[in-house]
C-alpha cells in the first residue's frame, strides 16, 4: 500500500437479544461512541468525518436501507453514505480503499445486525442459486455441515478437537464484558449437545439470535497521528471469492482464503504468520472453521488444524492466541463478525482489551467470511 | 483527490426488457460483462477486482453476488457487493472508482443488475426504506412522492398537464433511437394525457417501468487506461449526497439533494456556466415530471421555468439542451442498475459512440446522476480529456 490507513477509534455494543431496541438506536450507540472518543463530528470543511460506510443486509435485519438512519441519527447528512452488503470486514476493507483513493480523509465505518427480527435460515436460503440449491432448502448451516463432514473425514479431525474450539471460545469470552455466551462448557457438554445438522451440534454453532453493532473511525496516516496517540495501522488487506456450487470445490480446502491471506500478507510484509502475529481474531461461525480457516491463513499446514488446537498454541498465553474475545462462537451477529474481529484486534494493539489483553501485542490478524461454506473471505493485517 | 487519476475503458449493457424468461440473473449479468470486456478489448482474466450492485429486495435474493461471481468467471478475484437502495448502481460505480484510484488494483469491473420479472418489484417503488415507526405507516411510495412534488411544482411554476406530457413525449422520442431502451411507445401528447391515472397528476406513463437488465463498466488507473484504450473516458469527479429516510410530510417538496450536490461539485471543478461547460446530460428521473425540476437544479434552466423550454421545443438530442438522449429512466429502469446505465450512456456520449442517439458536436464533458429513496443523489462528471 502506498500509504498506511489508521484506525483511530473503535466501539462495540453489548451483544445480546435486544428486541426492544430500534436499529437506529444500535447504530447510534456504536457510532456516537467513536465520535465521542475522537471529538469528530460531520462537517463540510474537511475538519470532521467525511463519509460513512455501513455493512449489513436488508433482509438480515428487516427494514430496507436501515443504514440510512445514520443520516439523521448522528448527523451523517448530505454526504457519502454507502453500504457494503457483505460481512463487516469488507466494509473496513472498502473504507480503507476509499481513504487510499484520496476521496475521503476520515471515514466512519459502522456495522449492524438485528437477528431477532428475522428468520436467519430462510434468508440464508435466499442466497443460494434458485435452480439447484435453493429448492433443496440449502442454507449456511447445511452447507457448513457438508464442509465439516468432508474436512473432518479427509484429515481425521476428531469431534473432541472441534469441541475444544468451543470450550476455548466460551472460556475466553468470560474475559469479555461485551460477549453474549460465556458459560463454563466442557468438551463433554459440547459432544452431548443436540445434533443441529450432522456433524454440527448446537453448541458448535454460532449462538443466535444476537443483536448488536460495531463502529470504527478510519483516517489517513497524517490525520490519524493527529487524532490519537495510539493509532492502529492497516498494513495489508484483501478479499477473495470462491465457487458458489459446493460441488465445484473440494470443501476440505479453502482456496479463497489462501489467496486472500497471501495477498494481504504480501502487502503487510508477513512471511511467517504464526510467529509474526501476536493475536488473531478469526470468524468461526461453526467449530470446524477455526482449524480449517487456520490452515487457510497459513497458521499451520494442510490437515494440521486439529493438531494446532491440541497443541494449545492458540489458547490465551500460547504462541498465537486466537479469538481472545471469544469470537463468533460466543455470539456475534451475522455480517458483523469480521468487523468485530477488526475492532477486537485494534483494542489488543492499543493495549485496551482489559482482561482479555494479550501482553505486548504488536501485530494482529483479522478475518471475516461470508457466503455458504466460506465462499467469500477477507483478511486484514494490523500493526500498532 | 490525492489518489490516482482514473478512466472508464469499457462499457456494456444488455438490451433492457420487461421480462427475460430466457436467462437467469447470472446469465443476464454475463451479457453486460461480456459486452464491456469486448468494448475494452480485455478478457475476464485481466480483471483483478469486481464490484457488484443490485437492490436485493427487488430481486428476491440475499447476497446474490455469491452465485453470480462464478458465472462471470470471477472465482479467485477480490471484490464485494454494494447496495444502497435506489442509488445502488451509483454507489457501485463510486466504489469501483475508489478501488481503481486506491492503487490496489489495475482493472476494476463494476457490474449492476436488476431482474424485476422474478420478484416483487413494487417493494423497490414502495416505502421499504422508510423508518418503520414514523413513515413506514404512510403510503409514501415513489408514485405518491412524485405526485406531491409535481403538484407543488405545477402550483409554483404555472405549468399544465400538457407540459408534463410534452416531457414524456420527448423522452419517448429519444428512447426510440436507443437500441437498448425498453419502452418505445410512439407517444403523443393526447396518449399521455389520457393514460391511466395513478395519483394526480402522475399517470402510468409518467412513472419508470419495471425492467430486467444489467450494465457494466471497466475502470483503470491512468497509466493502465492509456495502454488499454485510445478512447478513455476520464472520471473528473463525483459527489454523493445522501439524506435518505428523512422525508417528512412537512418538508418542502422541492427540497432536493441534487441541487446541493451540483453546487458542490461545480464549485470544486470551477464550473460557472454548466449549460455551456457540460454538453450531455444523463440525469436519473424516476418520473418524467421530475425532469423539469432536475433541469433547474443541475443548472440548464432557470428556477420554475424548465417547462417553457419544452413549450419552445428546445429540448432534444439535436436541440439546444440535449437532456437524457438515451430516453432516460422512464424508458428503462432496472432499479439497482439504472445509475450504471446513466454512466454507460454518458461515457458513450463522451466517446461519440452513442450511434443513433449521439448528441451532435464534440462532447467534452458529460454529467450523469443516480437517484434513490427520497433524497439521495450521486453526481458524476466524465471528461474526454484531462
Amino acid at each position: 500500500m502506498a500509504q498506511r490507513v489508521g484506525i483511530v477509534a473503535v466501539a462495540q455494543t453489548k451483544f445480546e437479544e435486544k428486541p426492544g431496541l430500534h436499529i437506529g438506536e444500535l447504530l447510534y450507540q456504536a457510532s456516537r461512541d467513536v465520535m465521542g472518543q475522537t471529538g469528530l463530528e460531520f462537517k463540510d470543511d474537511g475538519t470532521g468525518i467525511d463519509c460513512t460506510i455501513a455493512s449489513g443486509y436488508d433482509l438480515m435485519s428487516g427494514p430496507g436501507g436501515a443504514y440510512m438512519f445514520l443520516g439523521y441519527i448522528v448527523g451523517a447528512w448530505q454526504r457519502e453514505d454507502e453500504r457494503v452488503i457483505e460481512d463487516g470486514s469488507m466494509a473496513v476493507y472498502y473504507g480503507a480503499a476509499q481513504i487510499l483513493s484520496g476521496h475521503a480523509d476520515v471515514a466512519l465505518v459502522v456495522g449492524y445486525s438485528k437477528e431477532t427480527q428475522i428468520d436467519k435460515n430462510l434468508i440464508e436460503c435466499l442466497s443460494m442459486d434458485q435452480i439447484y440449491q435453493r429448492r433443496i432448502g440449502l442454507d449456511f448451516v447445511s452447507a457448513a455441515a457438508l464442509q465439516a463432514m468432508r474436512y473432518t473425514t479427509k484429515y481425521g479431525i476428531t469431534p473432541e478437537q472441534l469441541a475444544k474450539v468451543v470450550v476455548k471460545a466460551r472460556k475466553n469470552a468470560q474475559n469479555n464484558p461485551y460477549a453474549y455466551c460465556c458459560d463454563n462448557l466442557t468438551v463433554k457438554d459440547v459432544l452431548r449437545s443436540t445434533m443441529l445438522c450432522d456433524p454440527i451440534r448446537v453448541q458448535e454453532a454460532k449462538p443466535t439470535p444476537v443483536d448488536g453493532a460495531c463502529a470504527l473511525i478510519l483516517a489517513t496516516e497524517d490525520k490519524a497521528k493527529k487524532l490519537t496517540k495510539k493509532p492502529v495501522w492497516i498494513t495489508g488487506m484483501s478479499s477473495c471469492y470462491d465457487h458458489h456450487e459446493l460441488g465445484y470445490r473440494d470443501l476440505a480446502n479453502c482456496n479463497a482464503l489462501v489467496t486472500a491471506a497471501s495477498k494481504a500478507y504480501k502487502m503487510g510484509g508477513i512471511t511467517n504468520p504464526l510467529k509474526e502475529f501476536d493475536v488473531a481474531e478469526i470468524s468461526e461461525h461453526y467449530s470446524y472453521q477455526e482449524p480449517l480457516w487456520s490452515e487457510g491463513l497459513g497458521l499451520c499446514g494442510k490437515g494440521e488444524g486439529g493438531k494446532l488446537i491440541d497443541s494449545g498454541k492458540t489458547e490465551m498465553g500460547g504462541e498465537l492466541p486466537v479469538n481472545p474475545s471469544g469470537g463468533v462462537l460466543s455470539g456475534i451477529p451475522h455480517c458483523l463478525a469480521g468487523m468485530h474481529s477488526v475492532v477486537e484486534c485494534a483494542l489488543q494493539l492499543r493495549g485496551e482489551a482489559g482482561k482479555r489483553q494479550v501482553k505486548g501485542a504488536k501485530k494482529a490478524l483479522a478475518h471475516g467470511v461470508d457466503g455458504p461454506a466460506g465462499q467469500l473471505h477477507c483478511v486484514i493485517t494490523l500493526e500498532n | 483527490m490525492t489518489g490516482e487519476r482514473i478512466a472508464i475503458v469499457g462499457v456494456g449493457q444488455t438490451v433492457h426488457k420487461s421480462k427475460r424468461p430466457d436467462v437467469n440473473t447470472a446469465e443476464m449479468c454475463a451479457e453486460a460483462v461480456e459486452a464491456a470486456l469486448a468494448d475494452a478489448q480485455l478478457t475476464i482474466k485481466d480483471i483483478d477486482c469486481v464490484i457488484l450492485g443490485s437492490f436485493e429486495p427487488a430481486d428476491g435474493y440475499s447476497g446474490p453476488d455469491k452465485f453470480i461471481i462464478p458465472e462471470l468467471g470471477c472465482v479467485g478475484k477480490a471484490g464485494f457487493e454494494m447496495q444502497n437502495v435506489g442509488t445502488t448502481g451509483a454507489v457501485a460505480c463510486a466504489t469501483a472508482f475508489n478501488m481503481a484510484a486506491s492503487g490496489l488494483f489495475e482493472n476494476v469491473l463494476c457490474v449492476a443488475w436488476q431482474k424485476m420479472d422474478e420478484a416483487a418489484g413494487a417493494f423497490g417503488r414502495g416505502g421499504g426504506g422508510a423508518n418503520e415507526y414514523w413513515l413506514g405507516q404512510f403510503p409514501m411510495s415513489a408514485i405518491t412522492n412524485f405526485a406531491r412534488r409535481t403538484y407543488d411544482y405545477m402550483t409554483r411554476s404555472g405549468c399544465t398537464e400538457e407540459h408534463l406530457a410534452m416531457v414524456r413525449v420527448k423522452q419517448d422520442q429519444c428512447a426510440q433511437r436507443n437500441k437498448y431502451a425498453q419502452l418505445k411507445l410512439r407517444l403523443t401528447i393526447e396518449k399521455v394525457m389520457n393514460d391511466f391515472l395513478l395519483a394526480w397528476p402522475i399517470r402510468r406513463l409518467h412513472m419508470c417501468p419495471t425492467t430486467a437488465g444489467s450494465a457494466a463498466i471497466i475502470v483503470c488507473p491512468e497509466k493502465r487506461a492509456k495502454k488499454v484504450t485510445k478512447k478513455p473516458v476520464w472520471v473528473e469527479d463525483w459527489f454523493t449526497c445522501h439524506q435518505g429516510g428523512a422525508l417528512t410530510m412537512a418538508e418542502d417538496p422541492q427540497a432536493s439533494t441534487l441541487g446541493y450536490a451540483c453546487k458542490k461539485i461545480y464549485k470544486r471543478r470551477g464550473i460557472t456556466n454548466p449549460k455551456k461547460e457540460i454538453q450531455a446530460w444523463e440525469v436519473y428521473e424516476p418520473a418524467s415530471t421530475a425532469e423539469l425540476r432536475w433541469m433547474e437544479e443541475v443548472g440548464v434552466a432557470e428556477d420554475y421555468k424548465a417547462w417553457k423550454l419544452f413549450e419552445q421545443g428546445k429540448v432534444g438530442i439535436e436541440k439546444e439542451i440535449p437532456f437524457n438522449p438515451s430516453g432516460g429512466v422512464t424508458a428503462t429502469n432496472p432499479i439497482g442498475c439504472t445509475p450504471v446505465v446513466r454512466v454507460v450512456e454518458a461515457s458513450l456520449q463522451v466517446r461519440g459512440d452513442a450511434e443513433e442517439h449521439q448528441v451532435p458536436g464534440t462532447i467534452n464533458r458529460a454529467l450523469a446522476t443516480g437517484y434513490g429513496g427520497q433524497g439521495e443523489n450521486v453526481v458524476f462528471l466524465l471528461k474526454k480529456t484531462l
